[in-house]
């Protein structure tokens, strides 16, 4: 910094320290609140400090069987559906949107700006504005109940082919030139030469896009009518949605906890990818 | 966004390029333009509940909108939630990045710690949230009542408010934090210490030298921010009060997915469909036009 200022450090630290406990508080009361049993819950005030009961609740809720469940599918089923979807939905886009964006930058055809603004438009129709009528699609292609409905509607993605067309752009123009008097073939030189210099640009979106899909609750809501079917955000929305003296707050707080575990761990361990992901994706 | 840079070098196939356009060419066309397109034709028809008969109704969905005190209702409920949302947790995380942006040593465990909401979904926030301030075993609720406030979510509009509103910023605040802390370090250094030789105190560079040059970055946050108040809040509201009471905290997007899917109106929500999208296209433009303005810098 330009001068010193003991004093202005201080509080720096002071003030940076108090929003990180204001923030990270409710995670650590849902961390505490999955330690106890549902009588301990059930007290005022609720303990604010850890209890004896975590092997207990997370095994209750992970095997879905013991005192307590409400729901006919264990929490594991919930987590592989989320972890299915997830996974589906950052492949897919990163995938399809490397392929267009390879079309976009690398070949002339025609109608290629109709195709480029085609796709730039879907970035203004977000999916909760017309859930209706995609609900209504996917339903006639028979895709209810199916992780092909949960994820293909959502993976076609204008920001992932902008990221990649603006960094194929930044590629020099010598790679291609060796590439074709080398006699490589489009995609020869697509998969030996762009695919590895796109690494960056795809661990950043597949942070980004992961937690995207991993957190997905409108879209379920609809798609997935069957237990079986549900991904673990929205399992706990039903796990709350009795009377407030009915609801296990403990088993909930559990289920919380491991539905933000993988996002969570995402984020902090692959925070220089996601940091470079979020500010590229927003350019 | 111009397509002005394009290569020089080039490869030639007449086929190629349409197989590699095919995956994402497909998804949009069935998942983007024909249900887009659905909206807009059922936005001008009125059907049963049972979809058995279906006629074309002009403008009817429109004008009963317009005339729906409830629709009404929703939309400053929105504009009051969206101000709410988009000033607090941008005012909130210019505080934490100032800060964040002085600080040498432990950056890197407040960061970590500080972008962890970003991870949860908004489902889960609002649990988190709801657990706090929950009449019944809500920790936050019970030291109110401490002190004298009766606090009930399910009964006073202005309790929903405040916690939907708290929920909401909470999980954007992450978001915000990063922006800001990259903003502020992109920021000259010499432009700051030029600054402080003229005498100008940590409070008065702030005023004069940082923010003015974050002014971009505000203005980029206000409109995500925005956008992330209409449309991604859904989650929250349905996990802590559902809209209610009444319909006090039912945002727009709330309303579509409830008239559409609860009450099986489809004419009704298709023409809230279409002032959403209208509604997200400003914005985006709005958005664009301050891309622009940053290249010409």
């Amino acid at each position: 910094m330009v001068e010193r200022h003991p004093f202005l450090d201080l509080i720096s630290h002071a003030l940076l320290a108090l929003g990180v406990m204001v923030i990270v508080f409710p995670i650590y009361l849902a961390l505490v609140g999955s330690t106890h049993s549902a009588q301990d819950m059930a007290q005022s005030p609720i303990p604010i400090w850890f209890g004896q009961d975590a092997w207990l609740n997370y095994r209750t809720i992970l095997l879905g069987e013991g005192p307590g469940v409400t729901s006919q599918v264990p929490v594991a089923r919930m987590m592989w559906v989320s972890l299915v979807t997830a996974l589906s939905i950052a492949f897919g886009k990163i995938v399809i949107s490397l392929l267009s964006a390879f079309a976009i930058v690398y070949f002339n055809f025609p109608f290629r700006k109709a195709v480029f603004w085609g796709i730039f438009i879907t970035l203004m129709l977000p999916v909760e504005v017309r859930i209706v009528p995609t609900y209504q699609v996917v339903a006639d292609f028979g895709m209810i109940n199916s992780f092909a409905g949960l994820t293909i509607p959502l993976i076609a993605s204008a920001t992932a082919t902008f990221l990649f067309r603006q960094f194929f752009l930044t590629v020099p123009d010598e790679l291609a030139e060796a590439a074709k008097m080398d006699g490589a073939s489009p995609m020869q030189f697509f998969w030996d030469v762009l695919l590895p210099l796109s690494r960056t640009s795809i661990a950043a979106l597949f942070v980004i896009q992961f937690i995207y899909g991993w957190n997905q609750y409108l879209w379920p809501l609809l798609m997935s009518t069957e237990e079986r079917m549900y991904p673990i955000v929205m399992g706990i929305r039903s796990m709350t949605a009795g009377a407030d003296s009915q609801v296990q707050w403990n088993l909930v707080m559990a289920t919380a906890i491991l539905a933000m575990l993988p996002p969570a761990l995402v984020v902090v361990l692959m925070q220089k990818w996601f940091v470079k992901g979020l500010v590229d994706t927003e350019k | 966004m111009i397509l002005s840079s394009d290569k020089k070098v080039i490869f030639r196939s007449k086929w190629l390029p349409w197989v590699l356009i095919a995956p994402q060419g497909f998804i949009i066309l069935a998942f983007f333009f024909w249900p887009a397109g659905q909206a807009l034709v059922q936005s001008f028809q009125q059907s049963d509940a049972f979809g058995t008969s279906v006629q074309w109704s002009g403008l009817d969905n429109f004008v009963a909108l317009w005339r729906d005190e409830t629709y009404l209702e929703s939309f400053k409920t929105t504009a009051l939630f969206s101000v709410l949302v988009a000033g607090l947790g941008i005012s909130l995380s210019l505080v934490l990045a100032f800060f964040a942006d002085r600080v040498v040593r432990g950056i890197w465990l407040y960061r970590s710690l500080l972008i962890l909401p970003y991870a949860v979904a908004p489902v889960v926030a609002g649990v988190l949230w709801l657990f706090l301030f929950s009449p019944s075993v809500g920790l936050v609720a019970y030291v109110l009542e401490k002190f004298g406030v009766e606090w009930n979510i399910l009964l006073n509009s202005t309790h929903a408010m405040t916690l939907v509103v708290i929920a909401s910023v909470w999980k954007q605040i992450a978001y915000n934090f990063l922006f800001f802390l990259a903003g502020f370090q992109s920021i000259p250094k010499s432009l700051v210490e030029a600054a402080s030789i003229d005498g100008a105190s940590v409070w008065q560079r702030f005023w004069t030298v940082q923010l003015p040059l974050l002014t971009p970055t505000t203005f980029f946050l206000l409109v995500v921010n925005t956008v992330y108040a209409f449309f991604e809040t859904f989650g929250i509201i349905d996990a802590t009060t559902k809209g209610g009471p009444g319909k006090d905290t039912a945002i727009l997007v709330y309303k579509v997915y409830f008239d559409g899917f609860k009450a099986m109106d489809l004419g009704g929500s298709a023409a809230q469909s279409v002032v959403l999208m209208a509604i997200v296209i400003s914005l985006t433009v709005l958005q664009f036009r301050y891309v622009e303005r940053k290249v010409n810098y």
